[in-house]
């Protein structure tokens, strides 16, 4: 056991846990983080992504030893009243079915939109593509992607 | 129409206490409260609110409560529930406030989602409770103006009196006195004003902004962390070896029950550290393990010589086949899948002295109830359950096993449990889509009219592997439904569509190779066999003809059947799960590879609740049917899954879907369930496109992994 001190969603934490511990998992466990979802554990679905500085980042595989002094942001510190752009433009497409994934889709689409605030169609799909929604509510996540771009212009 | 209905006892249990029950999880108010407006607590509202029947609550701040029974799986009930009782009750929908309900089975009946089953149970209900409230508050509002009902009308949260207009805030605590009324007066569906508009997910605030809501999101005070090593199917525990398990810090103790080696602690990652070090070691319950290889073998040897169980025999097939000009014959087969919702599997069980306390992701919530009560050897008015928002279903917690587990702990332990299956746990842990094969045989004469279809399938623990019923039944005089059934220990159970996720594909596909055979089109050639059923059905008939004739016009249609040059079309029409639904799917050969460019969806679901979900159930239900059809298998060795995680069980990505174009018939019918409907016909759709593009028939599934489909490779459609 170690002591970490993290900085999410601009404020400082502190934990005592294993270095291995994912990020995740002090997520949730340790700090009541709980947007932030667990679904495969191996970095093959997305439902965990969060920001560290801008980059989007699976959590689930990420130690805990490993984020230092970066600036972790989760979905609860997207935005401060949830309407960021990304966050209105899903609600505005009422993007959602069972809704688990999707805080980890609209990360990923924070993240990507930071980086290529224009994006093609193309250019969507390959930046969302390898997130897994299994209730299929691909074509909504493109349509929102679309206009949270074309609302933040 | 305007219809008079009794008032069904159960909805109307009164109960003169506010709407309470503690506030939930996942409690949040889809409320939008103009910002002019003074922003009302939730806790005011519902303080405040008076109780009018099971379903909703009037608060005298103007509020409605309404409350939703059944489990909220992304089939958004959670939403289409309340429109139906706001809109009798003739609100503003901007004053409602959902509560999910917790599992009260005096209030409600059937808290169940599944077999797309609570849209046509609870249609008349719903609008009865709100109608039942409305009159109750024109009683009330022509006592007070000393007017008669008959003089007062109501529109958006107001019952008027010529120019007078009483909230229905200010009469809530007069009208909950008022009796019930026995028969109260439904609108008239031309008059609605919610229902058929889009409504937005009532649950999405919370959802984008990462609220408590599902039952992984469940932390209590005391809590203990669980995760559990199952055997795999046809093994039971020999041996644990636990003790470095039990070094590692954050675990607490490691307990076998049942087969079972539970390891349990603080938190969830030393529990999935420690599951990798923990040595157990199964063997066999008697002798033999079963791996695909054998299932593929029983197959055969049964569709061969098995005994099937007759379901159903029109004329004499026999004499058909003998004196047919052609006969076609094909097999289809599919894997088990898993069900896999993005949530895994877990529950939170409190076992206590005076009963038991249950939070989690069912869709059965009464099973769970039960099983508990079992265990702990209670009556079930001892436990209580309140439903989480689920991070998907599919069929998979209509089981009550994860429950159970989590109850079993709960007593051993004497604390409160939360369980959690990692998603390994998840895709090996069973209660699977059964694998099945199916034998088509279809006669035709010289005339090319089919006057004979046998069906003869075998599912691995899957009852009735066939739907006897479905359509061409009645259409073909001399019929022959067959089903056998293997029973495996690889458990299995309904998923999404039971059955017919499959079978519908298998069927829509043979019934375009026998149109090919009989060289006619397979739209022409499913009207004339409606048309035969019409006229002079042979037999029961168990679907509408006229709604599947007119599904299968509407999406000709719609589609251009037949007009479009350098495309492919192949349809598919089913009856699926009480709805309608037609589909036509569109490839094109890029670089000698058929490239699936858009699929059109015709549904009859009745009455379109709500627009906006039901486009959401539709295409979620094809981009699930042909992310299966293509994509996901599922193999075994020695009675384990060879596929663990998402890196080996393939879902469909963004990448691979195609446009979808939906369209509704809404004919004022009452309305019919989503959540299966669209799925079933979708692999059929894309098949008969794919071998009309490509001359390449796949009667396996995942085509991905056919040999037909070796060489071809579905180009990516983005």
């Amino acid at each position: 056991m170690a002591n970490y001190k993290l900085q999410i969603n601009g404020k400082s934490y502190e934990v005592d846990v294993d270095e291995d511990t994912p990020l995740l998992w002090v997520l949730r466990d340790n700090l009541g983080l709980v947007g932030t979802k667990y679904s495969c554990g191996i970095a093959q679905c997305g439902a965990c992504t969060v920001h560290i500085n801008d980059e989007a980042v699976r959590s689930c595989v990420l130690p805990v030893s490993a984020v230092k002094n970066d600036k972790v942001t989760t979905i609860e510190g997207l935005s401060e009243k949830g309407d960021h752009p990304v966050q209105k433009a899903w609600e505005e497409v009422d993007v959602a079915q069972c809704g688990y994934c999707q805080a980890g889709q609209i990360m990923t689409a924070a993240a990507f939109l930071k980086k290529y605030p224009s994006p093609s169609d193309e250019e969507i799909v390959e930046g969302m593509n390898a997130n897994i929604c299994r209730c299929g509510t691909y074509h909504r996540i493109k349509e929102a992607v679309k206009l949270a771009s074309a609302k933040t212009k | 129409m305007e219809k008079e209905l009794k008032t069904n006892r159960r909805d109307f249990l009164k109960i003169f206490a506010t709407a309470g029950g503690g506030l939930l999880i996942g409690f949040n108010w889809t409320g939008c409260d103009s910002p002019k407006m003074k922003v009302v607590s939730d806790e005011e509202v519902l303080n405040s609110a008076l109780n009018f029947n099971s379903y909703l609550s009037i608060s005298p701040t103007d509020h409605v409560v309404i409350f939703s029974p059944n489990p909220e799986l992304g089939q958004n009930i959670k939403t289409s529930f309340p429109m139906i009782v706001a809109e009798e009750l003739d609100v503003d929908w901007s004053k409602v406030r959902v509560q999910q309900a917790f599992l009260d089975t005096e209030k409600y009946d059937r808290q169940v989602t599944g077999g797309s089953g609570a849209m046509p149970h609870s249609w008349e209900r719903l609008r009865t409770a709100g109608a039942t409230a409305r009159q109750m508050l024109m009683e009330a509002a022509a006592k007070r103006l000393g007017v008669s009902v008959s003089d007062l009308k109501t529109e958006n949260g107001h019952v008027i009196h010529g120019s007078k207009k009483l909230t229905y805030g200010e009469l809530a605590n007069e009208a909950a006195l008022i009796p019930v009324p026995e028969n109260v007066k439904l609108k008239n569906i031309n008059d609605f004003k919610i229902i058929g508009t889009p409504v937005k997910n009532v649950d999405n605030k919370a959802m984008f902004t990462g609220q408590p809501l599902y039952g992984l999101d469940i932390y209590r005070e005391g809590m203990v962390h669980a995760m559990i090593q199952r055997p795999p199917f046809g093994m039971k525990l020999k041996s644990v070896d636990a003790e470095a398990v039990k070094q590692i810090k954050g675990v607490k103790d490691v307990l076998t029950f049942k087969n079972n080696v539970a390891i349990v602690g603080d938190s969830t990652w030393p529990l999935m550290k420690a599951r990798k070090q923990l040595k157990v070691q199964y063997e066999p319950i008697d002798g033999k393990l079963e791996s695909t290889a054998f299932h593929n073998q029983v197959f055969d040897e049964m569709l061969n010589t098995g005994k099937g169980d007759v379901k159903r025999q029109d004329g004499d097939v026999r004499t058909a086949f003998s004196s047919a000009a052609k006969v076609v014959k094909s097999e289809y087969q599919c894997p088990f899948l898993s069900h896999s919702p993005m949530e895994p599997m877990n529950f939170f069980a409190h076992v206590k002295a005076d009963g038991v306390e249950l939070v989690g992701p069912t869709q059965t919530p009464d099973r769970a109830r039960n099983a508990a009560a079992e265990i702990c050897g209670v009556s079930p008015d001892k436990v209580t359950v309140e439903m989480t928002r689920l991070g998907g279903g599919f069929g998979r917690r209509l089981r009550a096993d994860f429950v159970e587990e989590a109850v079993e702990l709960s007593k051993m332990l004497n604390a409160p449990v939360k369980l959690t299956w990692s998603r390994e746990d998840d895709i090996t842990g069973g209660a699977y889509r059964p694998a099945v094969k199916y034998r088509f045989e279809a006669a035709l004469d010289k005339d090319n009219k089919l006057i004979g279809y046998k069906l003869r399938g075998v599912g691995i623990n899957a009852g009735n592997c066939t739907r006897e019923n479905n359509f061409p039944s009645g259409s073909v005089d001399n019929l022959l439904i067959e089903s056998l059934e293997y029973k495996s220990p690889i458990t299995t159970n309904a998923w999404r569509a039971p059955i017919t996720n499959f079978l519908a594909f298998a069927e829509q596909s043979f019934l375009d190779e026998v149109a090919e055979a009989a060289g006619k089109d397979p739209v022409a050639f499913r009207l004339e066999l409606l048309d035969r059923a019409k006229s002079n059905p042979v037999g029961e008939i168990h679907y509408d003809i006229d709604r599947m004739r007119k599904v299968v016009e509407t999406v000709a249609e719609k589609s251009g059947w037949g007009n479009k040059q350098g495309v492919s079309q192949g349809i598919s029409v089913y009856f699926s799960h009480r709805s309608y639904v037609g589909q036509v799917a569109e490839a094109r050969m890029v670089n000698g590879a058929p490239v699936l460019d858009k699929i059109y969806a015709v549904t009859d679901c009745g009455i379109v609740v709500n627009p906006t979900g039901a486009d959401q159930q539709v295409r979620g239900g094809m981009v699930d049917g042909m992310g299966h059809a293509m994509f996901t298998n599922m193999t075994f060795t020695d009675g384990i899954s060879d596929q663990k995680n998402f890196d080996s069980y393939r879902l469909i990505k963004m990448k691979e879907i195609p446009e979808i174009e939906t369209h509704f018939i809404d004919n004022g019918i009452d309305p019919t369930g989503l959540g299966e409907p669209a799925l079933p016909p979708t692999g059929g759709a894309i098949a008969n496109a794919i071998y009309k593009a490509s001359g390449k028939r796949v009667r396996n599934q995942p085509f991905m992994e056919q040999e037909e489909m070796k060489n071809v490779k579905l180009a990516d459609p983005a």
